[in-house]
């Protein structure tokens, strides 16, 4: 691939969010002070020893940044390969399988996409244990949802194609149907996908945690930062929109990947999709 | 029965099918734990009279379809239950608040929706000019900002340093009209800027797909300005993707308050429910649950049956 085709606005994307995974994976040699450690007053101004202030506790808001940075998106990542794997495979496997099976998958799929997801995630966690665990799993099943159409629309595509039928023809099982002629004819649909998800995740994780729900103190993560800061923007202090600029600015920045990726893959299929 | 009230009739029942069973859904979401609802609620810590007890009170010792009869049928006269927190009707606190959140979502569509559609047209007219562009990256933002910036920006920016407009959105049975507009501004704002560019985008590509049909053309050729055409030959025939995007909007402001509401200290519905998530009072979160659900299928319904009535080859059948 040429470097040079890539254009601006991906490059600024790429770079940012290199960053922001930079610090998440050395959080540890990064950050200046502990994650949890009282280094300073309540709130204290931008400084030369702390670069972002302090919190509402007089912990180093840049360390929990980087802390909170991990947290994040190492929880939103893991949440997206619970949506992907299992949103793709029985997507796939509906369109491959057709009849019955198709039509229970699907119509149970349209059945939880009629609920919010929002809605249906705090009633599923009104009842379920507090951990990260559970976190995972309910963000990642109710976002499967949206991969399974996705997956399940392109594989239908896939399914009519001579070569598949050449395969079915030959007696290939299900199995190899499905993870050697349509998943590689799909995957670049679905790799733009994972960016979206990927955000749509961070955003949910985030909202949950801003709402008390997510990760519980003293863990940092950036939804309950803002939620930790929120009172002091009364007084005027900025604390709070840091955490959650920096939850905008990521979101950008893969949007702007994700844009470019899609694009790419319109370009290559003659501009179909494209308007 | 013409084709149109078969139609209209059709999706209604549909809609109604799926408010069943997506109480079902709300019911058994409840239920998925090995253990059951009274031990999630007390934790660890409880002694087994607690539990027997709690038990007794929620009406556990009940098999799980006996329960969820008896729900659905206190919902079908109005009923909600009882909250375990404060053992007050939970149909009566709804009822209060649910008015609250109308009225937020109301005013952000009275704001939004026009702007909406006005900076879509602009955007058709001057396609591929700068007012375009400006429109697609500002709409890459926006769906990227989570509402809680948004929120606190507004706040900070104009109800701190500014002091344009009270930062906490408190309101109450007895005030004006013109107080509680000026009290909801700052949510309504931060909900309209989080949909505004969604429904702007979807507005221009609907009636981008329309500017590509031979009459289009037409009325081109005719000499018309080109914002005249837009307004009077592509608008009407876009009318049904439009109120379908503003539709979906609309059930996401409904939706979406949940966040804003807490932003802004606002007695909502979504205040209500994340209240009572934290305190695991299940009979609440399942009432606001399926209040929230029964809103969304409804607009989504809502939008069906425009769209249906706006097509004019539905309308009057060979």
């Amino acid at each position: 691939m040429d470097l040079k085709t890539i254009p601006i606005s991906a490059w600024l994307g790429i770079i940012s969010a290199s960053l922001f995974a930079f610090a998440a994976i050395f959080a540890p040699l990064l950050a200046p002070y502990g994650m949890s450690d009282i280094v300073g007053d309540v709130w204290e101004p931008m400084s030369s020893e702390h670069l972002l202030g302090t919190d509402n506790l007089g912990r180093d808001l840049l360390s929990r940044m980087i802390y909170g940075a991990r947290t994040t998106l190492a929880i939103a990542a893991l949440a997206t390969i619970v949506s992907f794997t299992l949103g793709s495979f029985l997507g796939m496997a509906a369109a491959v399988i057709g009849g019955w099976s198709d039509q229970l998958l699907s119509r149970g799929v349209d059945l939880l996409m009629s609920i919010p997801t929002l809605i249906f995630a705090l009633v599923v966690l009104s009842v379920m244990p507090a951990n990260i665990l559970t976190l995972i799993l309910v963000m990642g099943i109710l976002d499967a949802t949206r991969v399974f159409r996705l997956s399940r629309a392109v594989a239908v595509d896939v399914n009519v194609m001579d070569f598949v039928e050449a395969a079915k023809l030959r007696g290939e099982g299900r199995v190899w149907i499905i993870t050697r002629e349509i998943l590689p004819n799909a995957l670049s649909t679905l790799v733009a996908e994972l960016g979206l998800r990927f955000i749509f995740m961070v955003l949910f994780l985030s909202a949950l945690s801003f709402l008390g729900l997510g990760i519980q103190p003293p863990e940092a993560d950036w939804g309950g930062m803002v939620k930790e800061n929120k009172d002091g923007i009364i007084f005027g202090i900025p604390a709070a929109l840091i955490p959650a600029g920096a939850i905008a600015l990521l979101a950008i920045s893969v949007n702007l990947i994700a844009d470019w990726i899609l694009n790419r893959t319109t370009d290559l299929k003659g501009g179909r999709g494209g308007n | 029965m013409s084709p149109v009230l078969k139609l209209i009739a059709q999706r209604i029942s549909l809609g109604i099918l799926l408010i069943f069973a997506v109480s079902i859904l709300i019911f058994a979401g409840t239920q998925i734990l090995p253990g059951d609802v009274a031990e999630s609620i007390l934790g660890q810590s409880a002694t087994p009279e607690n539990l027997a007890n709690l038990r007794a009170e929620l009406g556990l010792n009940e098999p799980a379809l006996s329960r969820y009869f008896s729900w659905l049928g206190g919902i079908m006269v109005g009923d909600l239950g009882t909250a375990l927190t404060s053992g007050t009707s939970i149909s009566d606190a709804i009822g209060a608040r649910l008015g609250n959140t109308l009225f937020l979502a109301a005013v952000a569509a009275m704001i939004s929706v026009p702007i909406a559609i006005l900076l879509g047209l602009l955007a058709v007219r001057y396609k591929d000019r700068w007012p375009d562009k400006v429109i697609s990256a500002t709409t890459l933002a926006s769906i990227s900002l989570p509402e809680f910036f948004i929120g606190y920006l507004l706040i900070l920016v104009f109800g701190v340093k500014l002091g344009w407009f009270p930062t906490v959105a408190t309101v109450f049975p007895e005030m004006s009209l013109g107080a509680r507009l000026n009290a909801v501004m700052l949510p309504a704002l931060t909900l309209t800027l989080v949909v505004l560019a969604h429904m702007m985008r979807m507005t221009r590509a609907a009636i981008l797909n329309v500017m590509q049909s031979a009459y289009i053309e037409t009325a081109e050729l005719k000499g018309m300005t080109s914002f005249k055409i837009i307004w009077k030959h592509a608008l009407p025939n876009a009318i049904s993707p439009v109120v379908n995007v503003v539709m979906l909007n609309l059930a996401y402001l409904i939706v979406g308050v949940v966040v804003v509401e807490v932003i802004f200290v606002y007695p909502g519905m979504g205040q209500y429910l994340v209240d009572h998530v934290a305190k695991r009072d299940v009979p609440v979160v399942q009432a606001c649950g399926l209040v929230f659900a029964a809103i969304f299928i409804g607009l989504n319904l809502l939008a069906d049956i425009i769209s249906i009535l706006s097509n004019p080859r539905l309308r009057h059948p060979k």
